[in-house]
């Protein structure tokens, strides 16, 4: 082996230089994809709003694209996901904050070892199963409480999309709630409070921001849904206030037209790119959101 | 009064026997609605199960699908989801891997590399449907690959490679900094530290997150569907450019269809399905778990 | 009132603490999963004195310490024997209640512990609990004022407690304990992350809570316990090797350990 006798600079090292080339490209692909999606939304929903008006898209409240007369409102297909997305929220929001509490506060440390993995399990579980649990079981029971609750209905998609992100709510909840020090709970007990002063006024409180951002991260999953509401809800794009009736949301209209033969360059085929340009919006401001939440939170503990 | 309690406050301890009960309680309802949260998920399973065992046997993993329900398998999907998914493995392991150790070995923390972080960050939280998307555009119209098995890996490559990135930086973030020191005070360049100290270290955490990323490619249904995966396909694909279908697409199909015998065919594709993912995450939980007990 | 035989006491060298003793431990054994961290400890608690306990790392001071207020009962695994006397009755009794004990009994930590809510929250929070409404302006000054923190704070008091420093973060957790008005204030080297100006003015804040408070402290600076506590402990490996007023302690100890111990750290 030959011994470097010199410590100056011997010009460039090639090697290592090429290297550091390859894997800065590898770097750069996740920026291609973030400039692809967004150069193939904006120039299709382009196209598209040279033959609807933005105003007629975004304020409008008929949908009925692919039949003539045609209208272009997106208003009832925003309803439906809001109408799913919330409903979803009413179940797993309190079943999985109350989980989470009882994993991080109450359970053993065996009850959780075994729980957490399993959570992390059914957090898993493709929508597409959920979709055929809708159909297949939630809507008959429900239709037995509720006889006139149509096949395809807005209620069962929120209750199971609902379960669908209770396993990351409790999940990621449970991991905020357990970051909070264990000397914060001490400092509380020593006053003379009960466990459920302790969680309620001290510990919830103090993972609130983390817990906040799990219920965003599981709502943008939600409104990002496919599979589970094309099964459960339908395909009837409309503004009803009923959950007993058919609905489409913005993701089950994407998969009713991409299964249909669409040809390239229509405008039935440039709605794809608005409404997922729409869903693409909605869903990155709450991911947005809840990563700002996020770095507060940390600042904090630091 | 019962001599109870240390000192008598005797109003504080009418509130105090309040606030124990209330306290009880509270304990009481998390636990019951976390195992009534529990039981409504098993009851997902146990339906599953009870419905997709009536179809499962050799000639369902062994047969084409088919309009006649006892006549039909899973044989083109299985095979399909596995062509996927080496495709996809073999696409996104080296590009997710690569961009995380140019992101936590080589690249300046500076302003650009926080960019690269948040944006990284934000494709993970893109909608599967939108990368169906950006698939059908790019890849299916765009290049001109058709509906065929490399439209859906690349696909679905773009999908999981957040997830890909994210967890191995994360693995790599925890090898100490001492390793690298000492490799650098021996002269090694950057690249001679990663590959033989950084990789090797941060191996069973990559590849935690590495399973976990390709399960989720596995159940996902949205992107293939929106490239165009056929959802009746009576032949097995040879190579990247052919048709395909896989397992959640015929899962898809068959829950569409109104007769129940076909749900239950669902249901026994969907016990395939759960099997190999349940498969892959005990795999990756074995890993974890192997690789916790040797660090101590 | 503590049960103590006199023979008992004679050989730990204090007999007349015997009335005065607020606090009893006798024969206190605490162990972790079956590991033995204190072995039959007794020794005596006088009322409005301050009492220290010392020894070496690890010789069970904090155990004992947590045992005195039932904070024991959230670490999992930890057995608890013998009898700690407590206003005649035992802390262990079936029928008592870990929360009132905590009540009457503060305890503050050796890392500064605040809730992360605002300064005035964080002393009004344990006695609003406990039921208390009115006038908790007045106490939460009061408390400030005892612990030599109110004239820094006064004017801050809706900030966070995280924005105050390490030292005024400990007297605040102080505060906090004291707004309780406990009988005994416990504290687990209250001084050990803080820099000698802090420490200084908490060793202060103690000799003058001292008349009000009975106050047990856990510290590794030999020259604190001395200065500050009237009697003192001197543990090793679990075991209570020497207990007796601190003049006595450190100037003429009867046990050979104790003097080497409390000599080695002064050097
Ligand atoms: N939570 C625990 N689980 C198991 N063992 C513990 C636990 N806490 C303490 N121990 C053990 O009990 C013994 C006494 O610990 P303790 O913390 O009481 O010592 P200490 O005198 O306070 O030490 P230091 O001066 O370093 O704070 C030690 O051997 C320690 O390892
Ligand atoms: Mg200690």
């Amino acid at each position: 082996m030959a011994i470097r006798s010199s410590i100056r600079k011997g010009g460039v090292r090639w090697g290592e230089f090429s290297i550091e080339v390859g894997l800065a490209c590898c770097t750069l692909i996740s920026v291609i994809t973030t400039a692809a999606i967004i150069f193939v939304l904006v120039k299709e929903t382009l196209g598209f709003f040279s033959h609807v008006t933005p105003a007629e898209f975004l304020f409008g409240t008929r949908w009925v694209p692919l039949l003539k007369p045609s209208s272009f409102g997106v208003l009832p297909l925003l309803w439906g996901t809001l109408i799913v997305t919330v409903g979803a929220a009413i179940i797993a929001i309190p079943i999985g904050l109350a989980s989470a509490v009882y994993l991080s506060e109450y359970a053993s440390a065996k009850v959780r070892s075994t729980v957490k993995p399993v959570l992390e399990l059914l957090a898993g579980i493709p929508t597409v199963v959920y979709g055929y649990f809708a159909l297949t079981f939630v809507t008959p029971v429900l239709k037995t409480v509720i006889p006139q609750i149509q096949v395809f209905n807005a209620l069962s998609g929120a209750i199971v999309v609902g379960l669908m992100i209770l396993p990351m709510i409790a999940s990621l909840s449970d991991n905020a709630l357990r970051a909070v020090p264990d000397t914060l709970r001490q400092g509380a007990y020593a006053v003379g409070a009960t466990s459920y002063e302790v969680t309620t006024q001290v510990v919830v409180p103090t993972a609130l921001s983390g817990i906040m951002a799990s219920f965003l991260l599981a709502i943008s999953r939600a409104i990002g849904e496919t599979m589970a509401v094309t099964l459960a809800a339908g395909a009837t794009p409309n503004l009803s206030m009923s959950m007993l009736e058919s609905i489409q949301t913005m993701t089950a209209y994407i998969v009713q037209v991409s299964l249909g033969d669409t040809p390239a360059g229509g405008v039935a085929y440039q709605t794809l790119f608005a409404v997922a340009a729409l869903l693409f919006l909605i869903t990155l401001l709450l991911n947005i959101i809840s990563q700002w939440i996020l770095r507060r939170y940390r600042e904090v503990y630091d | 009064m019962a001599p109870r309690g240390i000192h008598a406050r005797s109003t504080a301890e009418t509130s105090l026997r309040k606030r124990h009960a209330r306290a009880r309680l509270f304990a009481l309802f998390c636990a019951a609605v976390t195992w009534a949260g529990a039981a409504l998920l098993m009851l997902l399973l146990y339906q599953i199960s009870v419905n997709g065992f009536k179809w499962f046997d050799v000639q369902f993993l062994t047969s084409f699908p088919s309009r006649f329900p006892y006549k039909a398998g899973i044989k083109s999907a299985l095979v399909g989801t596995l062509w996927l998914i080496s495709l996809v493995a073999i696409i996104s392991i080296p590009i997710g891997v690569a961009t995380a150790l140019y992101l936590e070995e080589f690249g300046k923390k500076g302003r650009l590399g926080r960019m690269v972080e948040i944006n990284i960050a934000n494709l993970a939280g893109v909608p599967s449907i939108v990368y169906g998307i950006i698939g059908l555009a790019v890849f299916v119209r765009g290049l001109g690959l058709e509906r065929s098995l490399i439209s859906g890996a690349l696909t679905m490559s773009l999908l999981i490679l957040p997830v890909i990135i994210i967890a191995s930086r994360e693995a790599i973030k925890v090898v100490p900094m001492t390793i690298r020191h000492a490799a650098f005070a021996l002269g090694a360049t950057r690249w001679q530290t990663a590959w033989s100290h950084v990789l090797p270290a941060s191996f069973p955490g990559i590849l935690t997150g590495v399973i976990l990323a390709l399960s989720r490619a596995i159940g996902e249904t949205a992107p293939l569907i929106m490239i165009g995966a056929l959802t009746y396909v009576a032949f097995l694909p040879e190579g990247p450019m052919d048709a395909f279908t896989a397992l959640p697409i015929q899962i898809f199909n068959w829950v569409s269809r109104p007769q129940e015998e076909f749900h239950e065919l669902a249901a026994g594709a969907i016990i395939v399905l759960l099997i190999v993912l349940l498969t892959m995450n005990a795999t990756a939980i074995f890993i974890r778990h192997r690789a916790e007990k040797k660090r101590g | 009132m503590a049960e103590f035989t006199p023979t008992q006491l004679q050989s730990k060298g204090v007999t007349q603490l015997q009335d005065q003793a607020i606090l009893a431990l006798q024969d206190v054994s605490i162990s972790y999963s079956g590991k033995a961290a204190v072995s039959k400890v007794s020794f005596p608690i006088a009322k409005h004195k301050i009492t220290s306990v010392i020894g070496p790392s690890g010789c069970g001071k904090s155990t004992l310490l947590r045992a005195l207020n039932r904070m024991n009962d959230f670490i999992p695994n930890v057995t608890t024997e013998g009898k700690i006397i407590y206003n005649r009755q035992d802390l262990y009794a079936a029928e008592v209640d870990p929360v009132e004990v905590r009540r009457n009994i503060g305890m503050v930590f050796q890392k500064p512990n605040p809730f992360p809510k605002t300064i005035y929250k964080n002393v009004a929070w344990g006695p609003g609990i406990n039921g208390r409404k009115d006038s908790m302006h007045e106490l939460v000054e009061k408390s400030l004022k005892q612990a030599a923190l109110w004239e820094e704070v006064k004017d801050r008091l809706d900030e966070s407690a995280l924005s105050l420093s390490g030292g005024q973060q400990q007297r605040l957790c102080i505060a906090r304990a004291l707004a309780m008005a406990p009988d005994i204030l416990l504290m687990d080297e209250p001084c050990s992350a803080l820099d000698p100006i802090s420490t200084a003015h908490i060793e202060d804040l103690l000799y003058r809570l001292k008349s009000s408070y009975t106050i047990v402290i856990v510290t590794h600076n030999m020259q604190q316990a001395s200065r500050i506590s009237d009697y003192t402990a001197f543990m090793e490996m679990g075991d209570l090797i020497e207990f007796g007023k601190t003049r006595q302690i450190f100037t003429k100890p009867h046990k050979q350990r104790t003097e080497e111990y409390v000599t080695g750290r002064f050097g």
